[in-house]
């Protein structure tokens, strides 16, 4: 009790510089909602998560909750009260499958999916490392792979990720099985023209999105 | 009748027996399947979970390509593949400026005159009797459940297939062919997808419950109509018996593969052997 009267007495704003309350502030009882956040996020992808009216159906219906730090319920709240650093260093987005039974079911039609994939986003543009290393490089070596050859070239992205990971013995006794059921290819399919169309695709949106964040921080 | 066709990488490597047990099938049911000529990627998750614009322009590229070769209906198999490229033209037609944006990203004036379907919307409206007259054999021993996952069905407002939470189709269709289908509670659950390569152990945890409550039913085979899932639940049974101490056995077939079955087709062609829980027990029980 004494720690919130304290709280009130000494309000977020007066000591720390910016209106968006951190993870420590917020574990110290001191929440000051911030609405940027959640008008960030309504910004990039339309959708408004204030709708929320936390029921947690997504929460209860969620195949990974088990494996999430915050429950997407949680994080909902949680951009909604705009705790950016406790948002951007969740596990939550990173553990999550895209099942879209959350979307599917969330009765004020929040689109918690889509909100996951921009958290990711988001976070890697700010630098964040992911708190789920794997999950990044599986996207980032994923991503690369289908700029290269224009199709997923499985083995190749497979020796792409462990690269990355390290983790050079993981399912190689399946893929050995795989290999020999004729499942893998040894080589990638190359045709020049599908390299170009996927290589002008990933370079124009590349492009697009600097500009975006280039006059989004002009303003 | 003549349709589009958009395999998807998988389609052409870890899961090519649904390829080739689908356009046997849609053969011996006269239906025409045209390849779109020089289709790349649709991007699938990494593309969604790292930028929202390439999500959006890789499948649009794949449907303009369409377009381009005067094809007005797609068949898409894979449900990853089929689910952006639904999601991609939700999305468009929801936001005008985001289209535009899209149009100068893959280059093309796209008409938006491609119609997406999956190849279980398309079979599912076959003439019973069209089936009824391919099949050959008698699949009545097969006890099989139908494993939809994620991703045809959700999220039902740019999906637009079959019942949400409780979906039928595969199950009619089967049914037609003979074989005996069982009601089961795993219909849409997720079986950790992605994961596959990086979070093994959710994969893992999702796929025994799958199984679990397929093998609580009676089922002595498991229909998919994913690769991704197929991967899951077929690559991974071995060890998820090891992990918890159960043993399943369960051959994980795609739709098209029990299909091509009853219509009598070659089991090798149907690619068969080329799962790693074996499907022999199934084969034995095919008269």
């Amino acid at each position: 009790m004494t720690e919130q009267i304290s709280a009130v007495q000494q309000p977020v704003a007066a000591t720390q510089p910016t209106d968006l309350p951190t993870k420590a502030s917020a574990q110290a009882g001191t929440i000051t909602p911030s609405a940027n956040l959640l008008k960030q996020i309504q910004k990039e992808i339309g959708v408004n998560a204030n709708l929320c009216y936390q029921c947690r159906k997504c929460s209860a219906g969620c195949p990974m909750s088990w494996a999430m730090d915050y429950t997407p319920a949680q994080l909902i709240h949680a951009i909604r009260l705009g705790l950016s650093d406790l948002v951007f260093s969740s596990k939550t987005m990173w553990m999550c499958s895209s099942c879209q039974t959350c979307t599917t079911r969330c009765p004020q039609d929040v689109d918690i999916a889509k909100i996951m994939d921009t958290c990711k986003i988001m976070a890697v543009k700010q630098g964040i490392p992911s708190p789920v290393p794997s999950v990044h490089k599986f996207n980032k070596a994923a991503l690369r792979n289908i700029k290269w050859f224009g199709r997923m070239y499985e083995l190749g992205l497979i020796g792409d990720l462990k690269m990355r990971t390290f983790e050079f013995f993981k399912d190689a006794g399946l893929g050995m099985k795989m290999f020999f059921k004729g499942k893998l290819k040894i080589f990638p399919s190359i045709s020049p023209g599908r390299t170009a169309t996927t290589w002008r695709i990933f370079s124009r949106v590349d492009k697009k999105e600097k500009s975006k964040e280039q006059s989004a921080n002009t303003k | 009748m003549k349709y589009g066709y958009y395999p998807g990488c998988s389609l052409h490597s870890t899961g090519a027996e649904y390829d080739h047990s689908l356009k046997a099938v849609c053969d011996s049911l006269k239906i025409e399947l045209q390849e779109v000529p020089g289709w790349v990627c649709c991007g699938t998750s990494p593309a969604h979970a790292s930028s929202h614009l390439l999500a959006t322009a890789l499948p649009i590229k794949n449907l303009s390509f369409a377009e381009e070769a005067g094809l007005n209906e797609l068949v898409v198999p894979c449900a990853a593949c089929f689910s952006r490229f639904k999601v991609s033209l939700h999305e468009i037609s929801q936001d005008a400026k985001l289209g535009e944006e899209i149009k100068e990203i893959i280059g093309a004036d796209y008409q938006n005159k491609v119609k997406v379907t999956h190849p279980l919307d398309l079979l599912d409206k076959v003439d019973e009797k069209a089936i009824k007259e391919s099949i050959k054999k008698n699949l009545s021993g097969m006890k099989v459940v139908c494993y939809y996952g994620c991703l045809l069905t959700r999220p039902p407002k740019a999906m637009h297939f079959d019942d949400v939470e409780y979906p039928m189709s595969m199950d009619r269709v089967l049914e037609k062919c003979g074989a005996t289908v069982l009601d089961w509670s795993y219909k849409t659950d997720c079986c950790g997808a992605t994961f596959a390569l990086t979070e093994t152990d959710a994969v893992l945890k999702l796929t025994h419950k799958i199984l679990e409550n397929a093998k609580a039913v009676g089922a002595n085979a498991i229909a998919v109509a994913c690769p991704l899932c197929h991967a899951n639940l077929d690559t991974r049974q071995t060890e998820i018996e090891e992990k918890y101490q159960a043993q399943y056995g369960i051959p994980v077939l795609y739709f098209s593969q029990i299909m091509g079955l009853a219509f009598g087709l070659d089991p090798k062609k149907l690619g068969m052997m080329k799962h790693l829980v074996s499907t022999e027990p199934v084969l034995a029980n095919i008269h």
